[in-house]
């Protein structure tokens, strides 16, 4: 394995025979050299950082850039890079970012989302009694993990849930690796469409949601325009929904594969023993599991190594949750550790916005689905699951599961 | 125990007052954190530097003597 040494590894790299593991091939990067560059799909070699306190660092670091249109932004995908000028508050740096974000931060706020659990409690318990009363085996994708917060979604922001087909089809076509550039800037640009004619249909008849507050205070006051609050809006469904139901997926299938951990979840009366688990399963499966991207836009020098102004910056946060030194035996599933601090919903400015509402969606998942049906498992063997390896959010596409 | 806390830092994340939250709450307008108690009771003083710890925004200070 000489010759791996002085190659540049392509990324991502593959997963091996465990689908809950890290790719072997970052393991090895993460012990050899844990700054180092690598290959992605336009032949670029971006620096791949792996330790939980680089990657902190870097993110809390205002010279590391999210602006996806600089000249050598090592994008995601040909996809990304396609639709790279289209570009939503998470793609901006300060000021512009603070200004757009701070439109909604009221929105998510710890105790508005604790405000939503009593609905989302109800979600879930519909969901389950339509399981239960519907043939098995059941793909809990179609019948849970995606509805849940697809509703929960839409009605915050005050979208008809009749119209999913349509925003979860365009918002596939916008995480997926293989998607073309003509796709992804096609459902980029149809997604904002619809959300900024939605809005506007709002000035006339609002409602009590925060699409129709964006629509009131900041698209009919000229403040924002059409095309940014369509901006901001096709962000809002596509990060409500994705990565919460890949992870409700992800993290039944995980639980349903460590019994003992599960059984601590579902015994348990304790809600902090629910929302550790939730940290815990979120750390373990780091679903955003191809790195997050920066651009250096001025020289950095990161644990002795120098980044040179204009070259790109892949951040593994799921390296980073499985370094030891943060974790210990970090590659345990252990729902009673402590794991708060784990880097899944990122670090610093651009930390995720909806994190308390996914916290919220993720601790009634947990309370609820493995008590309603104690004998929940698995259809089919965890190796013939089909596992979302081509997408920038990972999951999986379809969990059969009976009782 | 002394607590700071930088507004302009903060990001309206929400981690302080879901780690410590008889210290932090989050005014209603932005979502920014409001310190509740500068000088919290010893029981409370893990929790407010697990708050500082994992802060996004690294906008919590605490001063131990």
């Amino acid at each position: 394995m000489t010759e791996a040494v002085t190659d540049t590894p392509a990324f991502p790299m593959a997963r091996g025979g465990c689908p809950f593991d890290l790719p072997p091939a970052l393991v090895d990067r993460m012990h050899s050299e844990p700054i180092s560059r690598v290959k992605i799909w336009d032949g670029s070699t971006p620096w791949l950082l792996t330790r939980y306190g680089d990657v902190r660092a870097i993110l809390a670091d205002p010279r590391a850039s999210v602006n996806t249109e600089m000249p050598g932004f090592p994008n995601l995908s040909r996809g990304n890079a396609a639709r790279a000028h289209i570009r939503a508050f998470i793609n901006m740096d300060d000021p512009e970012h603070a200004a757009q974000r701070r439109l909604l931060t009221s929105d998510f706020m710890v105790k508005k989302m604790e405000a939503m659990r009593p609905r989302i409690q109800e979600i879930v318990n519909q969901l389950i009694d339509e399981m239960l009363a519907g043939p098995r085996p059941v793909d809990l994708v179609e019948a849970f993990a995606l509805p849940l917060p697809s509703m929960v979604i839409s009605e915050l922001l005050g979208i008809p849930y009749a119209d999913r087909d349509f925003f979860h089809k365009m918002s596939r076509l916008m995480v997926s690796r293989t998607a073309t550039g003509t796709e992804a800037i096609d459902a980029a640009e149809q997604l904002t469409a619809y959300v900024a004619e939605l809005a506007e249909s709002k000035i006339a008849a609002p409602g009590d949601d925060l699409l129709s507050r964006l629509a009131l205070e900041q698209l009919h006051t000229g403040r924002m325009t059409r095309d940014q609050v369509g901006g901001m809006g096709r962000l809002l469904i596509l990060a409500g929904h994705e990565s919460t139901a890949n992870m409700i997926a992800l993290s039944t299938a995980a639980l349903l594969e460590h019994p003992d951990q599960l059984a601590i979840i579902r015994e348990s009366d304790d809600p902090k023993v629910i929302a550790s688990s939730v940290e815990e399963l979120l750390r373990y499966l780091t679903i955003l599991h191809i790195g997050i991207r920066r651009i250096a836009l001025e020289d950095i020098e990161i644990a002795g190594q120098l980044i040179r102004r204009g070259e790109g910056i892949v951040l593994a946060l799921d390296a980073a949750n499985r370094q030891d030194m943060a974790f210990p035996d970090p590659n345990t599933l252990d729902v009673t550790r402590d794991a708060r601090h784990h880097v899944a919903f990122g670090h610093g400015i651009h930390v995720c916005l909806g994190q308390p509402l996914a916290r919220v969606e993720l601790q009634v998942v947990y309370r609820t689905l493995f008590r309603r049906i104690p004998t929940l498992t698995l259809a089919k063997p965890v190796e013939q699951l089909n596992f979302k390896n081509d997408m920038f959010v990972y999951g999986l596409y379809e969990l059969p599961v009976t009782w | 125990m002394k607590v700071l806390l930088d507004q302009t830092k903060c990001v309206s994340s929400g981690q302080c007052v879901l780690a410590a939250p008889a210290v932090f709450d989050q005014r209603d307008e932005d979502g920014i954190a409001v310190l509740l108690v500068a000088n919290p009771d010893a029981e409370l003083h893990e929790e407010v530097r697990e708050a500082a710890r994992i802060c996004p925004a690294l906008a919590i200070a605490v001063q131990e003597p």
